[in-house]
């Protein structure tokens, strides 16, 4: 087999604070594959997409700052929150293509002694576990299949939206219409994918604060749709769609005034399961909706 | 030749209670054929009485949007090879709306031009009535549109966005695309008006949940999101922002990196909210009894925060 995959891991904020199972399950994953993550305790806070609405050019330079740190490690970095990736990625792109603006953001970055070189990819652990790693060498290492769960797979936009910047990010040039790459990785957990209508949709997440109705019905109509597809679980590779879907089930379905109970794994809580990782090393216990069969 | 499988939403809603979908067989050429021309031949060759809007075919009147498998698409513009593409060769044609439908693919567009005309789509300037030239702006100034004069009006991105759906208050990515391109005009004089329309919550910008479905759905590449993002901006350069919830939830993540690097969670929600942060309450202590809630004494901090801070410091360009 080739020789051990290592990247540069971006953890984002919340895996540090309100997801901590999603820090815990992403490196227990990556030790049953023999894949060697290493932390990048440097970086800020990606902006998660509000940042940018209020100073664009700090935006910029704090994203180049953090890309910096992988740069420095020769690593491609990997990140593990959908809005991180888009923030970081749009960061990339817009540097690489624009020699000015990526001429005042290093003139900044030169206070600190950092240049932005646009050396390494950036890409979420989902789509370097695909293409890296493989599908295929993943079902090797399955020690409890997944078979007798029916699992809803939840993209969350930033990971498949803007399209042209995932298809300059990823090799896998998943349709943000019709997505695959969790439907393809749970049914290479041996789980069956549900299909449903909103598998690809917004979770309404950025208005959380500003408009929870708003909110409250996208997360809701998402869970729903899952649930009367007959969905015994979901999953989804975003923390923050995870912390609406999760954490604020009980309020969202209250909102479109339905009941139901669905437990909501992040990617790699999904993928430890499969791989026989025990509870305690997936942060199973952080889950709000309780996830029973174990 | 190619077979294709199309099912056909049908409704009208001056005899029908409910709609129904008709399927419809037939060979086209994948190659050459737009969407269009297959509702063309819906129309010549099978039921004379099926309705759509259609005129220029050249993607310029903006009149024949329609969802294909719940994608927003102009029908003139796309090719029926990236449909079979993309969704196979069973397709599901729809109106852009249902719950506005009126016959088969023709829906009210009232909602729409009601929304777009709030944000005062026209160029407000002092006009000479004897003018001796044209009243122009130079290259360099019109590029500052970032080319959003080109919209047609075609509501792919509006009947697209999720928010439109569940909040009849908000204006739309289409009606912002147009703020943005009289706020980005040097000749406009209602710069701050329109910013002001934009601004206020549950119709304005700040209710945009980032989910790009606009950037994907439009037929002409213009990016509505991105000018949403522009009026955020305009919205605290022109001192127009004012201090609620939305704004102090964008402006909170730089006070927290500034002090932490990373992102302070709690800190974020009860500067954002004010007093409003006992409504989380609830929410708080189930995060809490799940150990999803740092203390902030338990606060963690990027390494080298000495390098965040100065570069917070040399590189913010805006103030609130």
């Amino acid at each position: 087999m080739s020789q051990a995959l290592k990247y540069a891991l971006y953890t984002g904020c919340t895996a540090r604070e309100s997801t901590p199972e999603l820090l815990k399950s992403t490196l227990a994953v990556a030790k049953k594959l023999g894949i060697e993550l290493v932390l990048l305790d440097e970086a800020s806070c990606c902006g998660a997409s509000h940042l940018q609405d209020f100073d664009d050019f700090l935006s910029l330079v704090l994203n180049a700052r953090n890309i910096c740190y992988a740069e420095q490690l020769e690593l491609p970095m990997v990140t593990i929150c959908n809005t991180c990736q888009l923030n970081t990625a749009m960061t990339k792109e817009r540097l690489d293509s624009d020699p000015a603006l990526r001429a005042r953001v290093n003139e900044a970055l030169s206070e600190v002694g950092l240049t932005y070189k646009g050396s390494v990819s950036v890409r979420h652990f989902l789509y370097a576990l695909i293409e890296d790693y493989g599908l295929d060498r993943l079902k090797e290492h399955v020690v409890r299949p997944l078979s007798q769960l029916n699992i809803a797979p939840f993209y969350g936009c930033h990971n498949i939206r803007p399209s042209q910047l995932h298809h300059k990010m990823n090799q896998t040039h998943e349709s943000p219409y019709v997505p695959t790459s969790l439907d393809q990785l749970i049914e290479a957990l041996e789980g069956k994918s549900v299909d449903y209508d909103h598998k690809n949709k917004c979770c309404g997440f950025h208005v959380d604060l500003q408009a929870p109705r708003t909110s409250n019905i996208l997360t809701g109509n998402a869970i729903i749709d899952a649930f009367d597809n007959d969905a015994d679980l979901m999953v989804t590779p975003c923390p923050l769609c995870h912390l609406n879907l999760d954490v604020k089930q009980k309020a969202a379905l209250k909102t479109i005034n339905r009941e139901a109970k669905l437990p909501i794994l992040h990617l790699p809580q999904l993928i430890g399961l499969a791989l026989g990782c025990t509870p305690e090393e997936l942060g199973l216990q952080h889950n709000v909706v309780e996830v029973p069969f174990i | 030749m190619t077979k294709i499988t199309i099912k056909l939403f049908r409704f009208n809603a001056q005899t029908d209670y409910l709609p129904h979908y008709d399927t419809i067989e037939m060979e086209i050429d994948e190659r050459k054929d737009v969407v269009l021309d297959v509702l063309n031949r819906i129309k010549w060759e099978h039921d004379g009485s099926f309705t759509y809007r259609r005129s220029c075919r050249h993607g310029i009147c903006g009149s024949c949007a329609i969802k294909v498998n719940g994608r927003t698409t102009l029908a003139c513009k796309e090719r029926m090879e990236d449909m079979i593409a993309l969704f196979g060769r069973e397709l599901t044609f729809e109106p852009v709306s249902k719950k506005r439908a009126i016959k088969d693919m023709v829906v009210d567009k009232g909602d729409f031009w009601a929304k777009y005309a709030q944000v005062k789509p026209w160029l407000e300037a002092p006009i000479d009535e004897h003018p001796k030239m044209e009243h122009i702006i130079p290259p360099e100034e019109a590029e500052k549109l970032e080319e959003s004069d080109y919209c047609i009006q075609c509501g792919c991105c509006y009947y697209a966005c999720p928010v439109v759906e569940v909040n009849e208050e908000y204006l739309g990515p289409a009606a912002f695309e147009k703020a943005f391109r009289f706020v980005a005009d040097v000749r406009d004089k209602a710069k701050r008006e329109r910013l002001e329309i934009v601004d206020r919550l549950g119709q304005g910008v700040w209710d945009c949940v980032k989910c790009f479905e606009c950037a994907e759905a439009c037929p002409k590449h213009i990016d509505p999101i991105g000018k949403i993002t522009k009026l955020h901006n305009e919205i605290f350069q022109e001192g127009v922002a004012k201090s609620n919830v939305a704004t102090r939830h964008a402006v909170g993540f730089k006070h927290s990196i500034e002090k932490h690097g990373i992102l302070d969670e709690g800190h974020l929600v009860a500067y954002s909210e004010g007093f409003g942060v006992f409504k989380h309450l609830p929410e708080a202590f189930e995060m809490w009894k799940r150990g999803k809630i740092v203390m902030p004494w338990q606060m963690p901090k990027s390494k080298k925060l000495d390098e965040i801070r100065k570069l917070v410091k040399i590189a913010s360009s805006v103030k609130f």
